[in-house]
């Protein structure tokens, strides 16, 4: 096959670190190639001196055999070189159209051919099997048909060398199935494909080579199909990494957490939880599984204190908190990890000290008796954390928006375990993480339950629910629909289970199915 | 109570809402663009002020009320300018410089005037503009006597109206300033040069200002005098959120602060006291942001100074 990019020597610079250094990268005509590392390991500064968002301090760029100066995004695209970029280059209030064809607008004179452009948008939607309605609103798409408007983007303007910048991490399970599809099919019409990612099962599913960057430098190169999960993990991080959580069988001991009947609603009036009825023990880690947006974040808001119960009651260790303020919540024995560290677990522009010591920064030792911070205190406790769970760099003083997104959850991590909670709740514990730090943390998930806390795990990854989990409670359309322990739990039953199927057709569906195998 | 009625549908009384508004509709077509392009432009009152002046001037200077007119946009063009050259490229505070604007067009326009005429208040008498009778709305029954016969800059700012929705809706230049103003990112990666776009807007802003800044003197009245704004620049710009950003939104709100305007000189002689309703655009303003919440949502990025890379 052809190479149509290769990279040679790319070396880039930034005040502090050595972004990228004599990287090598090459890309054959119609290949997905996987590109991946842990965050802060160079790739997304790789792929943006390709598309001249960055400058290059040293190295070449040949594209189809060319030597080339990629100054800027409007020469990149001249190369027919385009990129999806994990922020989504998306005007809100503009159509779907609107947004393709900005900057390259198909005009009569001065004004807008509105017709044509939703002519050519339908034409390349149904090319590329990219099904969209060219006049709809941005705002009013999902992130996965935001995406789909991404990738329209670059195909309208003649891509044929396509750079995915972590497609993946905003998506849910069934949209990254989608998204697959749709890059085997653009792959298929001779599209080559950069996939950057930080998710090995997402490589082994749709890359046919795959880069590994560590720490600004390529690693090696290997062939998917010579490869595996193991070995991938392991020249991403650099060690050994443990990808299945070792753990003991659990020892519950006496019920923490209770829901009776308990039904939430949203702002719109809608009941996003309908009846719950929950029970989690000390020393247990009971996992929720269930396709996003079926009730998980409002049911552990609720919990939390964040949201109003409109029915019901949710006891912790036999008292009833029902109505509760998050921090009194708090304050009877309650950790939470958030699912979304930006918006609810961290204060970005606070130090890492400050913010390990959010929600008790109000109680001694925190506070001198004059009511002033006591900052020796702070800053020996934030010390202790930073080295217990490895917060890297180990600088307490740096505001946590300039930490990578593993080690800003350590920190949320970090401040919610410090405190031994009797109920832990960790939603989404390792969104957006990468793999050494995902391990950190489900090590320490096992170690809050081996010490005897009840912990409820949200998790839209199935793998990480059935490595943690010693029950498993599936959640559809605002319904437990079913609990059961982890030596009942499939992949394939969950799936089926969190898809709205009933337990009862699964167990049929098992037996016919074993039947007309036999 | 029929008379208040009568009074409150009358002709006359829409006919003056309609120049009332004129000059307001002009500058909040001006904070449209400024605003859609990413540019907050709390400037619109000293631009005014400074067309209102230099319209005076050349038209005193010449004796040609039209190219007073266009002395006026050319002078608010240049303030627009000033103001793009320190919120673009020196990316300084957007509402401070537009305050500072501000204060420098009050005290230019009066030490301007004093430099030329050597009077301290108001300016010697120019030509103005003259009313025109349209020939087809004077033939319309009821419509006549409230459009038939107006200012030709009255019409004008319809006129203008009409062509900024479909420059902002319908054409590629307004499609890119839409994108400046919302995702100046977006616009960039896809080529679109963010400073060029935003300075051409703000710069037209003040030129369209400017423009209504020559109504107060050189049609409205046939001088200047000191601070003959009088606020309409921030009226504009409570039209512009009220309008929700859009010229068709603008030109209602500005008819409708208009329309209080013509109907608070007849209310005095029933006596409501003027400043009541003076402060009506601003009561009504604040009204309509608290029940509008959520939906009066401006340009994403108005007030951000873009930085590359």
């Amino acid at each position: 096959m052809a190479k149509v990019l290769e990279m040679r020597g790319i070396t880039k610079q930034f005040p502090r670190v050595l972004a990228n250094d004599h990287v090598y990268f090459d890309l054959e005509h119609g290949e997905i190639h996987a590109l991946v590392g842990e965050n802060g390991s160079g790739k997304s500064t790789l792929m943006s001196i390709l598309y001249g968002l960055y400058q290059k301090d040293a190295g070449e760029i040949i594209v189809r055999g060319q030597h080339v100066e990629i100054t800027e995004p409007r020469r990149a695209i001249d190369l027919r070189i385009g990129m999806v970029f994990q922020h989504f280059m998306l005007v809100e209030p503009l159509t779907v159209a609107e947004n393709i064809v900005l900057g390259s607008e198909i005009r009569k004179g001065p004004f807008l051919d509105y017709k044509k452009m939703i002519a050519e948008v339908r034409r390349l939607s149904e090319e590329y099997g990219l099904q969209i309605d060219p006049e709809a609103k941005i705002a009013d798409l999902s992130v996965g048909l935001q995406q789909r408007v991404e990738i329209l983007k670059a195909l309208y303007r003649g891509a044929e060398i396509l750079i995915l910048d972590e497609p993946t991490a905003v998506l849910t399970p069934q949209e990254v199935d989608d998204l697959i599809q749709v890059l085997r099919n653009l792959k298929a019409k001779g599209t080559s494909i950069v996939f950057i990612t930080h998710k090995i099962k997402e490589v082994l599913a749709v890359s046919d080579r795959v880069s590994v960057l560590r720490r600004g430098r390529k690693i090696g190169t290997k062939l998917t199909s010579d490869t595996n999960e193991q070995e991938l993990a392991e020249m991403m991080v650099g060690r050994v990494v443990l990808l299945q959580v070792e753990k003991g069988s659990a020892q519950p001991g006496p019920e923490v957490l209770r829901l009776e009947g308990v039904s939430v609603k949203d702002q719109f009036g809608q009941v996003k939880v309908n009846n719950v009825n929950l029970s989690v023990r000390s020393g247990e880690v009971l996992g929720i599984a269930g396709v996003e947006g079926n009730g998980q974040s409002e049911l552990v808001e609720a919990i939390a204190g964040l949201r109003r119960v409109s029915g019901g009651k949710i006891y912790l260790s036999g008292q009833d908190i029902t109505g509760w303020s998050p921090l009194r919540i708090r304050r009877a024995g309650f950790g939470f990890v958030p699912e979304d560290r930006h918006r609810r677990g961290l204060v970005l522009d606070y130090s890492v000290a400050d913010n390990l010591i959010l929600g008790i920064h109000g109680s001694k030792p925190f506070v001198t008796s004059a009511g002033l911070r006591n900052q020796g205190k702070i800053g020996e406790y934030a010390e202790e954390l930073i080295a217990e769970y490895d917060v890297r760099p180990p600088v307490a003083n740096q505001a946590v928006r300039n930490l990578s997104g593993g080690n800003q959850q350590k920190v949320v991590v970090a401040r919610e375990f410090a405190q031994n909670p009797d109920l832990l709740i960790c939603s989404q514990p390792t969104r957006g993480v990468d793999v050494g730090a995902i391990e950190f943390i489900h090590k320490q998930v096992i170690a809050q339950r081996d010490r005897g806390a009840a912990v409820l795990l949200v998790s839209a990854e199935l793998d990480e629910v059935l490595s943690l989990s010693d029950r498993v409670a599936v959640m559809y359309n605002g319904e437990i629909v079913s609990v059961m322990p982890i030596e009942e739990a499939t992949e394939h039953k969950l799936g089926f289970l969190m898809l709205g199927g009933r337990l009862e057709d699964y167990q049929a569906g098992e037996v016919s199915g074993s039947a007309g195998q036999s | 109570m029929g008379d208040i009625l009568a009074m409150l549908f009358n002709t006359t009384v829409f006919a003056a809402a309609f120049r009332m508004a004129t000059p307001l509709i002009f500058a909040a077509l001006g904070g449209i663009l400024s605003e859609r392009s990413g540019v907050v432009n709390i400037a619109l009152e000293g631009m005014m002020l400074i067309g209102s002046f230099t319209a005076m001037l050349v038209t005193y200077l010449t004796g040609m009320p039209w190219v007073g007119v266009l002395g006026a946009m050319a002078a608010g063009g240049l303030i627009g300018l000033i103001h793009a050259v320190f919120c673009v490229r020196y990316r300084a505070n957007q509402v401070v410089t537009g305050t500072a604007i501000n204060i420098f067009a009050g005290g230019l326009t009066v030490f301007l005037l004093r430099h030329f005429f050597q009077v301290a208040g108001t300016s010697p008498a120019v030509t103005v503009i003259p009313d025109i009778t349209l020939p087809i709305l004077s033939k319309i029954p009821w419509i006549d006597r409230i459009l038939g016969r107006q200012n030709p800059l009255v019409y004008l700012a319809l006129v203008a109206v009409a062509v900024v929705h479909v420059v902002i809706y319908r054409t590629t230049w307004g499609l890119r300033l839409r994108a400046v103003g919302e995702h100046p990112q977006a616009a960039d990666t896809v080529g679109v040069n963010v400073f060029r776009m935003r300075y051409i807007a703000v710069v037209l802003s003040g030129a369209l200002a400017g423009l209504g800044g020559t109504y107060l003197s050189i049609a409205h009245l046939s001088r200047f005098s000191e601070g003959m704004t009088a606020g309409r620049g921030f009226i504009a710009l409570a039209a512009v959120i009220f309008g929700k950003w859009t010229p068709l939104g603008a030109l209602g709100a500005c008819l409708f602060f208009g329309y209080g305007d013509a109907l608070q000189m007849r209310l005095q002689d029933i006596g409501i006291p003027t400043q009541f309703m003076n402060m009506l655009p601003y009561v009504l303003t604040m009204v309509a942001l608290a029940g509008f919440i959520g939906r009066a949502v401006g340009p994403k990025a108005a007030g951000e100074p873009y930085i590359k890379g």
